[in-house]
């Protein structure tokens, strides 16, 4: 499978990466080449196999409806790159 | 006191031989003299270790002390601990000081241990060869021209040049195996949910799991103890009774039936790392084993199905780094699509950002029943292999890595090249089962070979018990690379 450099910027743009027209031609050739390694799973008859989307067939748990954290929002800022107030500074979205 | 085993060091930390400030300051003074040229460390802070240590020395004189109060562990630098640096390898978490402890250092520090520091490894452990860390590349001990392996590359190293008296590493598709063998060091991956993923830096959760590295056997069996257990807040921690994985370490091979697959010994395995591997098998006859063939007739799929579920889980998992609440913030920006965007370009590298991309891809509109939804039904059928082949074995062998140690940007930009280097232990992974890797010789070359061993679902005492027999009667796991000061 190859893919169009078009291919590799709605990719990016989904993943929010931004890049520029040389860095998609050069992710462009190298995810091609992954995806001729991925192809060859699509020859396997997997009719009637149920999908395996965990490594151990067990249930959710629930836990309880109750308070287990403490409110630590002046350590959690102190790692923050941008904050005001006690708020997380990002640009304005809403005019 | 750097070739003892945890069990030594301990006996002589309790005969007062040694305190824990003294070992944690020896091993200090060693990383400050060898880490610059290994660059198994990313961050070490020998002002919180020693008060650890400290603290170590009392529960000693005061009787308190666990098989691994005062030993210096090396953390690999995907556990967040509390007000440690925690980086996972990458930009994006360059000034990461962790607000709180995995649950893997909880245990740890619950245990009496001391971080020595937090090891380097491929940026969030998206490699093999630790050629990805934003902190540079780790260099294998053995040969310095050489890469330790990856994602674990840090710990393993460090372990190797005992710069440590052992450490943690996270396997996702063969993290904690292919570097302790191409260190020539032993490690173990156990069962998928034995230990918590609470605080351990998400890469692919449906196959991220911890374990121990180190020198033996034995030390990997009392590393376990400390690192498993029930813990609520990983949703895929399994309820079970804490066991002793010692338990069985001095029981005799006699009648265990090792099963090898034909896959695993087929084109692309190299003529040394083949004839080492044989050889060990050879050992294990002779301790009492006997030979079944058996055959996984899906591992050829693991790679490609990994190469769908992983990027698809990291991709997912990845999404939190925006640069809002913590991690890098690119310095400019004009609105809040660009400031994201700029912000994970700047702060991932080159390999994050194509798994990322990968990820994104399987699982967007139209190409998921194609890839994602098909690569979980071989999924399926990779682990019911196993289930097969455990019918007539007890455990399987064969090689971890298809060659010993490759030379640091010997696989250029070719990822698939690089990706082709866990052929032989992402299977485990996907089917969520143990496995490990012992040293078991030297190739052609004089780097370590590993021998790999897989178990059934919750077998690691009985995977524990073979390695160390192994290691009873052979030497290899006890050679030091040369030039470490020993």
């Amino acid at each position: 499978m190859s893919l169009s450099n078009a291919d590799v910027k709605k990719i990016a743009s989904l993943a929010r990466l931004a890049m520029n027209d040389a860095e998609i031609a050069s992710a462009r050739s190298q995810l091609s080449g992954i995806f001729e390694l991925i192809a060859e799973m699509q020859a396997v008859d997997t009719k009637g196999v149920v999908p395996m989307s965990h490594a151990q067939d067990v249930s959710q748990r629930l836990r309880e409806d109750k308070i287990t954290e403490s409110s630590q929002r002046e350590l959690f800022q102190t790692i923050a790159p941008q904050v005001e107030s006690g708020l997380y500074l990002v640009p304005q979205v809403i005019e | 006191m750097l070739n003892s085993s945890l069990t030594q060091m301990g006996a002589a930390l309790h005969a007062k031989r040694i305190s824990s400030i003294e070992l944690t300051q020896l091993y200090l003074n060693r990383i400050t003299e060898l880490n610059p040229a290994l660059n198994a460390y990313i961050t070490t802070n020998a002002e919180f270790s020693l008060a650890q240590a400290r603290r170590a020395d009392q529960l000693l004189a005061n009787g308190k002390a666990q098989s691994l109060t005062g030993i210096p562990i090396a953390q690999k630098d995907i556990f967040c601990a509390k007000s440690w640096r925690t980086t996972c390898g990458s930009k994006m978490l360059e000034n990461f000081i962790a607000p709180y402890d995995a649950h893997v250092i909880e245990q740890f520090n619950n245990a009496g241990a001391v971080n020595l520091g937090k090891t380097n490894m491929d940026e969030f452990a998206m490699g093999s060869s630790n050629e990805t860390s934003f902190f540079g590349p780790v260099k294998n001990p053995w040969d310095n021209h050489a890469v330790p392996g990856g994602s674990s590359g840090g710990s393993a190293c460090a372990v190797a040049a005992r710069l440590c008296a052992a450490a943690t590493g996270t396997d996702t598709g063969g993290s904690i195996r292919q570097p302790a063998a191409l260190c020539g060091i032993s490690g173990i991956k156990p069962t998928y949910g034995t230990v918590s993923r609470y605080g351990m830096i998400a890469f692919a959760s449906s196959l991220d799991q911890a374990g121990p590295m180190a020198r033996n056997a034995e030390d990997l069996a009392l590393m376990l103890n400390v690192m498993t257990g029930f813990d609520e807040r990983d949703s895929t921690s399994l309820q079970r009774d804490k066991e002793d994985y010692a338990r069985d370490l001095n029981k005799p091979l006699a009648g265990l039936r090792i099963g090898l697959p034909k896959e695993f010994f087929a084109e692309g395995l190299a003529q040394d790392v083949a004839g080492c591997v044989n050889l060990a098998i050879t050992e294990y006859q002779k301790l009492g084993a006997s030979i079944v063939d058996i055959t996984l007739p899906n591992s050829r799929l693991a790679v490609p199905v990994y190469y769908v579920l992983a990027p698809a889980e990291a991709s997912s998992n990845l999404s939190r780094y925006d640069g809002v609440r913590y991690g890098y913030r690119a310095p400019e920006y004009s609105d809040l699509t660009e400031m994201y965007e700029r912000s994970r370009a700047q702060g991932f590298g080159a390999e994050v950002k194509r798994r990322i991309m990968i990820g994104t891809y399987v699982l967007s509109h139209g190409y998921y029943d194609a890839y994602y939804l098909q690569a979980q039904k071989i999924r399926r059928l990779i682990a019911q292999d196993f289930t097969e082949a455990f019918q007539n074995c007890d455990v399987i062998m064969g090689p971890t890595s298809p060659s010993t140690a490759f030379n640091l940007g010997e696989k250029g930009d070719d990822p698939v090249q690089m990706y082709l280097s866990d052929i032989y232990t992402i299977a485990v992974n996907l089917a969520g089962l143990p496995g490990m890797s012992i040293p078991c010789g030297f190739g052609s070359n004089g780097l370590p070979i590993g021998l790999q061993i897989i178990g059934n679902y919750f077998d690691e005492a009985r995977m524990l018990n073979a390695a160390h027999q192994y290691q009873l009667v052979t030497d290899n796991h006890q050679r030091a690379p040369n030039n470490i000061g020993l």
